[in-house]
């Protein structure tokens, strides 16, 4: 039994846990390589295509390759307001990439999000769904050189 | 002086969120205990008399909502509305984070109240540290929790799932869609079993509710929306930072006195309350109550109780057309109003914003903003075009300062 078959089969018993499976091979792989759907839809019993709906419906999800470190910039409007436009500048400079790409070597893919609920400290960034607070774009290059 | 009063957070930091051991020291459960030597029909009345409403944004009464559950069905559901993705939200975090058991125990109250020994806790999937601590607090929590189980479900980063049958499908592993109603969930919600979707604050209120007595919480704050609310502040207030006050704390009190006013020295310009849903407000306003009543008759909404702050220098039109970029992402698509409104609300605030636009835009918003309101089918498209419909009424001339 393959990788990704063996991580659905652990929560077919679950009711209704499509979503769940694929967090877990997302945290595996990254992203949901194209058997993921298959194996979903086969598991839990649903048609292909309703398998790629749930997989597309949530920003979260992705069934392209992503980079090793995920980092998301929030764009809501209490990060806007604080500066978020000059930050995603600075980190598409630094790595050279526009939102929505990921580097060549494979290591960093930039995406925007909405609110991440940490609007105390905006403007904010994720790496990997861990928040880093009151980031500047002076910041940026010291924030990205962390990440090995 | 306005002060805080915290009932939900009194022993923020005191204690161990996961640890019920903790919780029971300063009193937890025991409002379960009181809770469950009473009979369902009397504990629903006794959430009733304490008028407590959702603090999740519709202010719908707490014991009424249960009190439409059947009562003969075997399998019910109670489910926590974790997924507070409204931008400039972050209470329901920091309400879990601080005291987590009072939401298990609010929600082992209500599966008495309903007859349910099954929760869910949807938790949006930014919050996975939240989802971890949770799952410890449970473990803690089994002896106290006794038969009623809770399951906690993660998000995966879709704002439309804060609406509770959108929500529902999602828990199910569907797109989250929101579902025609009527059936509301409390007849027909989770795997077609009577459902009732409170917020994690309303659940969180009802140890309180218990232990004090509904009089008690009855008493506190606004009369129509009585107990206290905890506001995220966001913006250009001084203290970004999170606060519990009794409903009838008025907008100046929270901004000015627990905010510390506006940052840099500079002018009020606009707060929105209530997330990135909500209305902008101007100065004129400032001296109304927060509760859900109060908002609502300035045509505004206390909704999750974000209140996020804009000094002199902010660029109402600029904001606003962020926001209508976030409504236009967000809209699940299942709606044409939504989805078609949501799209030309962007369109034209952007042409607005870049100078390119003209004053018949502004009558052209206006218009879709009354068809989105009544047309959508969620409260998500119903409150997108709130934003830019209470800009251009209440600061016409900064669009009309770009207009050609």
């Amino acid at each position: 039994m393959g990788k990704v078959q063996e991580i659905v089969a652990q929560y077919s018993n679950k009711q209704g846990g499509i979503i769940e499976a694929y967090h877990a091979i997302q945290k595996e792989y990254n992203y949901l390589p194209k058997e993921a759907i298959t194996e979903v839809a086969k598991t839990f019993g649903v048609s292909e295509s309703q398998a790629y709906g749930v997989a597309t419906f949530y920003s979260y999800l992705s069934v392209e390759p992503r980079g090793k470190y995920i980092i998301r910039m929030c764009e809501s409007a209490p990060c806007h307001v604080a500066g978020a436009d000059e930050v995603i500048k600075a980190i598409e400079r630094q790595l050279g990439i526009k939102v929505g790409e990921t580097t060549a070597d494979g290591k960093f893919t930039l995406e925007l999000t909405e609110c991440i609920g940490q609007c105390q400290a905006t403007p904010v960034i994720t790496v990997n769904s861990e928040p880093i607070f009151d980031v500047t774009p002076q910041k940026v290059p010291e924030i990205l050189s962390a990440l090995k | 002086m306005a002060k805080e009063m915290r009932v939900l957070l009194e022993y923020a930091d005191q204690i161990d969120p996961a640890s019920a051991k903790d919780y029971i020291k300063v009193g937890g459960y025991s409002g379960l205990e009181k809770a469950r030597k009473m009979n369902p029909k009397d504990l629903i009345q006794e959430v009733k008399d304490s008028k407590l409403r959702g603090r999740g944004g519709a202010g719908f009464n707490a014991g009424m909502k249960w009190s439409f559950v059947p009562q003969n069905v075997p399998v019910k559901y109670v489910v926590c509305n974790l997924d507070e993705g409204e931008p400039g939200t972050y209470k329901d975090r920091i309400i879990c984070e601080k005291n987590a058991q009072a939401l298990l125990e609010g929600m082992a109250i209500c599966g008495h109240a309903i007859g349910s020994d099954q929760g869910y806790i949807y938790c949006r999937g930014e919050y996975p540290f939240v989802v971890e601590l949770l799952r410890k607090a449970i473990d803690s929590a089994s002896d106290a929790l006794g038969d009623f189980n809770i399951e906690v479900r993660m998000g995966a980063g879709a704002y439309v799932c804060g609406e509770e049958t959108a929500l529902i499908e999602s828990i199910e592993g569907h797109r989250g869609e929101p579902r025609f109603k009527p059936p509301f969930p409390g007849v027909e919600g989770l795997w077609q079993a009577p459902t009732v979707v409170n917020n994690v604050e309303t659940y969180a209120c009802l140890p309180y509710i218990m232990v004090n007595g509904a009089q008690w919480f009855a008493g506190v704050g606004s009369a129509s929306y009585p107990g206290t609310k905890v506001l995220s502040l966001t913006g250009d207030v001084v203290n970004r930072t999170f606060f519990e006050v009794p409903t009838d704390a008025t907008l100046r009190e929270v901004i000015f006195e627990l905010g510390g006013g506006i940052r840099n020295g500079k002018k009020f310009k606009a707060v929105q309350v209530g997330g990135t849903s909500g209305a902008f407000i101007p100065e004129q306003y400032l001296d109304t109550k927060i509760d859900f009543d109060s908002m609502g008759a300035i045509g505004a909404a206390l909704g999750s109780g974000a209140v996020f702050v804009l000094d002199e220098s902010r660029d109402i039109l600029d904001v606003a057309t962020r926001i209508s970029k976030f409504f236009e992402h967000e809209s699940c698509g299942k709606c044409n109003p939504c989805r078609e409104g949501t799209f030309r609300n962007r369109e034209i605030l952007e042409r607005l914003n870049a100078g390119k636009g003209s004053e018949a835009d502004l009558d052209k918003l206006l218009l879709l903003s009354k068809v989105m309101q009544k047309a959508c089918l969620c409260g998500l498209g119903q409150a997108a075009p709130i934003p830019t419909e209470s800009t251009i009424k209440h600061f016409r001339h900064e669009y009309l300062r770009k207009v050609q």
